[in-house]
């Protein structure tokens, strides 16, 4: 089986996209005379990042010339670099930028593109912007404009579902959005249940309600991000299964009413109701199931006369194995690849066609199911922290290297980009196939452990950590994984035995980086004494020349604990210059005697340091944010951030400006800072007003999350200067809460 | 663009083969021609008695040596240095370490200094002082140890403190004067006060330096107590270390005790007073680290500043160089440990020049003084070595050699294994005193950088014709066997002992052959102690002792920092004929 699965892939790999196009082509030719479509030579893609660049890459290949928009916060991106024009279309908010259809559509005019690709969120997914399109004569590459109403309106949604058969998840769906009638509503369905705004998607504004007291909180904040993000409010309830999974439905349909679907995804994995890890196909269901829910996703397209690609999310309740419509996201999935990657085929590749009129090029029987993928959405966010979202400069920025079709890297950003606060903070998406689930898995964990990304925090270690843990690697998912092995995920710190060798770990890596930085320094410095001053050259001899003793250098890493911030440790390392150009690094509570070791650089970033007798290569990123010289080392599946501090305060000699930076912020108990960068949408008490701890304060929102903070303890609050539509930055003084 | 070049150099070389005659192949005239005719031979029999003896008695040596340095690179004792740290402060060495560009060397001058000088330690003389580069400039660092007797000034200390500001007043190397300390050492201030080359002279110098544009630069790290207050004060710039650092004519103490005036030490003479009120002080630093980074920055915002005229005059300079043919290390077993053993002072140089190559000058004509051309870590080098006692053609080969050098600014240096000039009545009578005035003329002054490293004896008037202490060498070491005294104690107990009899003859006292010589081996045994390397360079009569091994790349980091001044020209004075 597996050999011939094999069999099948390579023939697919070498030829599949020669052989669908040449379907294409003579397929369409015998339907052109039907249609009067002008074929797509010039495309628009409506989006920013990973998926605008995917698009293109796809466009590209086809020898249809691109055209990207971008924000000015986007300027310098590589999705604008990537097109053959570009557009500005407005400042960083997306509102006003990627959100605005009519400078969209003027550029696509402008421009000469006779279609517009609107990649998945923002517009993807209005219709009124499908219409646009239509209404001035450019292509939507996407479903009819109908089908997207009918879907986005999750109410509607369900109702026709309902009618063509498709089995539903027992809720309201109601118009009616009276407060007390849906709270009598939820009574009928019975706790805990779901709140979720009607349009929309991605988990913005979902809110779990498990007890009647908790109804009207999350109802309201439920209305006022739904109307933050979409712009429409109506909500609708659901009976919320407890041990649920998220199965997916790829479909797609052309414009003649052939609609298939090209099999199911698993997207279980979640935190903040959003993905992170997704595979294709689901792991441990029957081949019935399957085709089961596939024929479920292709009866849920055609009662709404779907076409071009769409994605029919089911949930599965584990305990009785039955699965009821969620949705249809009517677009192109973040997680498409995981899809590509199991049919070799190109999902882009049949919109853009579908687009221009094409038939499907397969028959749902000639749909090939090979191997396993999985993805991973490495994100800028702050895992200890709840995963907040997270912003800053990928100072060192070096993705996998990609050395077979069997791993996919897709990303929107280079090293020295910005993860600003102003869109999803998601900086790459890794795509791997394997043979089998097991195959697949062993080369996910290893390109996790390849992926740098230094200058803003990840979800790289804990992605790691999950595709490690046993649970996942039999396939056991749902969407309350992580909350599940929380334990396991997040590190325990009972656990004193890991915890230890943890540290170790740590100490070693310490003294690696402290060897690869002492190297990195002596290449420098061979590099400029080759340059003017030679004379003075002799005086930066390898060793440095010491009278009786050796050369020793001092310092002090701090370990950046990326589970437990507060836990990080101070490592006193001396690198002690060995006659033979080794270093002796001693560490405090090491072994006393010191640890030998040779190091060499590669070039760049790399080095190959042996010590222990070991020999490893060792990956090495500094560098220097406020006064601070940040030291990322990676070696084999262990990456540790460490920082330096460099004496080199910039700040003046007033004591006052000292108090209001972070440190000494945050390690007052009663002030409170921002826990991330971002808008204060709410601001619920006013200054100087009597709190109670665990009350609401304010409410910020980053990335279209919101996020409550709370008071810390009860008494007054002081200091809170921040008003409704301010922009506060990360670590920055909110207000505190001082006693009676 | 090469490929011309060397067929150019092939088709030169192929002429000569013709002209010479030579019937060999080009490649092996190119050998030949590379292979300079000067290098030197290995010159050791290493199964000799000789070399295994040598090396065993330096390897005690050196490991006497090593333990007394790792005494002084203790500092002032374990709790002193815990409570130093508890304050934030490092200790000076790790204070110029964090100072020098990282991957620079720094080379420590008189690391023993003081050894056994007191009836108690001073470790280092409380004071560390050496040169090392910032910011790709060569600076001397002369830091206080707090650790040791609170980094007060003893005769000595104040004795090194002056003996670096000579060297960087001579090699114009910016100074950086890193300053913790208490003042004076009041007990001893008779030895440390009123003379000439006392205390005052520290701040003497730093004007006179700061006057030919040489940066004075000061970082007050910790305490600077009445006199030491002006080393900042002096300063061109200076650093102050928030709650460290204080500056004050008089401490809390003393203002009590004269206005009844309660203050805190911080309050009276801290960063914030001097940088914001006083203006004694330039640049608040947060913490010790922060003070130090400022430091780096002075210098690097220095920029041409001292830097009167192109100091890389040196421009005959090899990037790079070739290391010697022969071990290093074996200059260890090369130092004779009995001093009346003689060996070929060009085993030495073959370790210590550039691929061992020597070009001697005046070979064949007094040959107890070798003299040729060399280059050390890339830099021309005149070398002076002794093979012998110096005859009047030694002498008059000396001074011609040192001529040679000085018109063509090559660096000097002499290899000190000296027990005098040749006495006697032929000697006297070929006028040896003339011929050694005129070595010593020459030597006087020669206006290129000289530098001594005493491998052997220092006997005698050998002692000022190779450029002994008082010629004023810009850097002088001495190996661990070193002896320097008039004459040898031998010599000294028979002249000695000559007077005394005839002393006592004269008083009628008959000497009994005991009582002479219990009175020859008292004198042996002065001379014995006053003689031996530890005894000078706890006084400062050097630079520092230095593992044999090592003098190459002493020597090298001596001429490079010797350089870091304008040429100046040499004028001889009456040389008698």
């Amino acid at each position: 089986m597996a050999l011939m699965a094999a069999i099948l892939r390579r023939k697919l790999h070498g030829g599949l996209f020669l052989n669908s196009s040449r379907l294409f082509s003579t397929e369409s030719s015998s339907h052109s005379d039907k249609r009067t479509l002008q074929p797509i030579e010039k495309i628009l893609i409506a989006n920013r990042g990973e998926i605008a660049c995917r698009i293109m890459r796809t466009a590209k290949r086809l020898g249809i010339r691109t055209v990207a928009v971008y924000s000015d916060a986007d300027k310098d991106s590589l999705h604008v670099k990537s097109a053959d024009e570009a557009i500005l279309i407005g400042p960083p908010p997306a509102r006003l930028s990627y959100l605005n259809a009519s400078s969209i559509v003027e550029a696509a005019i402008r421009t000469g593109a006779q279609a517009i690709h609107p990649g998945y969120g923002f517009l993807s997914e209005s219709a009124a912007f499908a219409e646009l399109c239509e209404d001035k004569g450019l292509t939507f590459v996407g479903p009819p404009s109908s089908a997207i109403r009918d879907m986005g309106d999750k109410s509607a949604s369900k109702r026709i579902m309902g009618a063509a058969g498709v089995p539903l998840v027992p809720g309201y769906h109601g118009t009616e959005q009276d407060i007390e009638v849906m709270k009598a509503e939820a009574e009928k369905i019975g706790y805990p249940i779901l709140i979720k705004p009607t349009h929309g998607g991605g988990g913005k504004g979902m809110r779990i309600v498990k007890s009647p007291d908790e109804f009207v909180d999350s109802f309201l904040g439920a209305q006022r991000e739904a109307a933050a993000s979409f712009g429409i409010n109506t909500i609708l309830l659901e009976k919320y299964i407890t041990q649920p999974r998220h199965i997916e439905v790829q479909i797609f349909g052309d414009k003649y009413g052939n609609v298939l679907h090209l099999y199911e995804r698993d997207c279980s994995v979640q935190r903040r109701h959003q993905k992170i890890i997704e595979e294709a196909p689901a792991p441990n269901v029957t081949n019935d199931f399957r085709s089961h829910v596939g024929q479920a996703a292709v009866s849920a397209a055609k009662a709404v006369r779907y076409h071009n690609a769409g994605t029919v999310e089911f949930i599965v309740d584990t305990v009785s194995g039955q699965f009821y419509f969620m949705e249809m996201n009517t677009r192109l999935q973040v997680e498409h690849p995981v899809t590509e990657m199991i049919v070799s085929q190109d999902l882009v590749e049949w919109q853009i066609r579908v687009a221009n009129g094409e038939p499907l090029p397969i028959t749902q029987a000639q749909v090939p199911l090979s191997g396993h993928a999985f993805e991973a959405r490495i994100y800028a966010e702050n895992v200890p922290r709840g995963f907040l979202p997270a912003t800053g400069v990928l100072h060192h920025y070096h993705p996998v290297t990609v050395s077979s079709k069997a791993v996919r890297v897709e990303t929107g950003v280079e090293e020295g980009d910005t993860v600003s606060m102003h869109y999803d903070p998601m900086i790459a998406k890794l795509v791997v196939w394997g043979e089998n689930r097991a195959a697949a898995l062993i080369k996910l964990k290893d390109c996790l452990s390849k992926f740098q990304v230094a200058g803003v925090p990840t979800n790289i270690n804990f992605l790691q950590k999950l595709a490690n843990h046993g649970a996942f690697q039999d396939g056991n998912v749902e969407t309350h994984f992580i909350d599940h092995y929380k334990d396991d995920l997040f590190g325990n710190p009972n656990n004193l035995e890991l915890e230890k060798e943890a540290f170790d770990n740590v100490k070693f890596s310490a003294t690696l980086a402290a060897a690869c930085l002492c190297k990195k320094e002596e290449s420098i410095l061979k590099e400029n004494s080759c340059g003017s001053n030679s004379s003075l050259s002799i005086w930066y001899a390898r060793p440095p020349f010491r009278v009786h003793h050796h050369a020793r250098r001092n310092m002090v890493l701090e370990w950046e604990n990326e589970d437990n911030s507060s836990s990080s440790k101070l490592l006193p390392i001396s690198v002690i210059y060995q006659h033979d150009g080794n270093y002796l690094i001693e560490m405090e509570d090491i072994s006393s005697r010191g640890l030998n070791v040779n190091a060499s650089h590669l070039h760049n970033h790399y080095f190959t340091v042996e010590a222990n007798g070991v020999r490893m290569t060792v990956t090495l990123a500094t560098y220097v944010k406020d006064g601070t010289e940040h030291i990322h080392v990676w070696r084999g599946s262990h990456h540790h951030h460490f920082r330096q501090k460099l004496g080199l305060e910039l700040t003046d000699d007033d004591e006052t400006c000292h108090n209001t930076t972070s440190e000494s912020a945050s390690q007052s108990p009663d002030s409170v800072v921002a826990p991330m960068a971002g808008l204060v949408v709410k601001v619920l008490v006013k200054d100087g007003g009597n709190v109670v701890e665990g009350q609401p304060i304010l409410v910020l929102e980053a990335m279209k999350m919101e996020h409550v903070v709370k008071a810390p303890l009860s008494g007054f609050v002081r200091g809170l200067q921040v008003k409704v539509g301010e922009q506060v930055s990360d670590h920055s003084l909110l207000f505190s809460v001082k006693g009676e | 663009m090469l490929r011309v070049v060397a067929r150019r150099a092939v088709s030169s070389c192929s002429e000569l083969c013709s002209k010479s005659g030579i019937p060999s192949p080009i490649d092996q005239v190119f050998h030949r021609r590379h292979l300079c005719l000067g290098v030197l031979p290995d010159g050791l029999d290493r199964s000799s008695e000789f070399f295994s003896g040598n090396s065993k008695a330096m390897e005690c040596l050196l490991s006497e040596l090593q333990t007394h340095v790792e005494k002084v690179l203790a500092g002032g004792g374990e709790e002193v240095v815990k409570r130093n740290r508890s304050r934030n402060k490092l200790l000076p060495r790790e204070r110029i370490d964090r100072l020098l560009d990282p991957g620079s060397s720094f080379l420590e001058l008189s690391q023993l200094a003081g050894h056994n000088l007191y009836e108690y330690s001073l470790p280092s003389a409380g004071i560390i002082t050496g040169i090392g580069a910032v910011h790709g400039r060569l600076c001397m660092f002369v830091a206080n140890d707090p650790t040791v007797k609170g980094g007060t000034y003893y005769p000595i200390t104040v004795k090194k403190h002056l003996r670096a500001q000579e060297i960087a007043a001579q090699c114009k190397l910016p100074c950086i004067y890193l300053v913790d300390s208490g003042g004076a050492f009041l007990p001893k201030q008779a030895e440390v006060f009123p003379d000439k080359d006392n205390f005052g002279r520290i701040f003497y110098n730093q004007a006179i330096m700061s006057a030919e544009g040489i940066p004075q630069i000061a970082l007050v790290l910790g305490s600077c107590t009445a006199g030491g207050a002006y080393i900042p004060a002096m300063a061109d710039e200076s650093v102050m270390v928030k709650g460290n650092g204080t500056i004050f004519l008089a401490g809390p103490p003393l203002v009590k005790a004269a206005t009844g005036e309660e203050i805190s030490a911080e309050d009276l003479g801290g960063a914030s007073v001097h940088c914001k009120t006083s203006g004694v002080s330039d640049y608040f630093a947060q913490d010790e680290l922060h003070g130090l980074a400022l430091g780096r920055n002075i210098v690097k915002n220095l920029h041409m500043a001292g830097k009167t005229e192109n100091i890389n005059t040196f421009q005959n300079v090899n990037s790079t160089y070739k290391e010697p043919l022969y071990d290093v290390k074996e200059l260890r077993s090369i130092a004779p440990v009995d001093l009346k053993q003689a060996f070929d002072i060009r085993s030495i140089i073959a370790r210590i020049v550039d691929g061992s190559e020597f070009d001697e000058f005046k070979k064949l004509y007094g040959t107890t003084l070798v003299t040729g051309f060399a280059r050390i870590l890339g830099q021309p080098v005149g070398i002076i070595g002794n093979n012998g006692i110096l005859f009047n053609e030694s002498a008059l080969k000396g001074a011609h050699f040192i001529e040679l050098c000085t018109q063509r600014n090559i660096p000097l240096v002499f290899l000190q294994n000296i027990t005098g000039f040749m006495v006697g009545s032929r000697s006297e009578a070929n006028g040896i005193a003339k011929s050694g005035a005129k070595m010593v003329m020459a030597v006087s002054c020669a206006k290129v950088p000289k530098i001594t490293i005493i491998v052997g004896g220092s006997f005698g008037a050998g002692n000022y014709a190779m450029c002994g202490r008082a010629y004023s060498p810009n850097f002088m070491f001495l190996w661990p066997n070193a002896r320097i005294s008039v004459m040898g104690g031998a010599q000294a107990a028979g002249v000695l002992s000559q007077i005394e009899k005839a002393n006592k003859k004269k008083q009628g006292i008959q000497w009994t052959k005991e009582e002479e010589e219990r009175f020859k081996e008292k004198v042996v045994e002065a001379y014995e102690r006053e003689g031996s390397s530890y005894y000078s360079t706890a006084r400062l009569w050097d630079d520092g002792i230095i593992d044999p091994a090592d003098t190459r790349k002493i020597v090298g980091l001596c001429i490079s920092a010797s350089f870091n001044r304008p040429v100046e020209d040499t004028k001889y004075g009456v040389f008698r004929m």
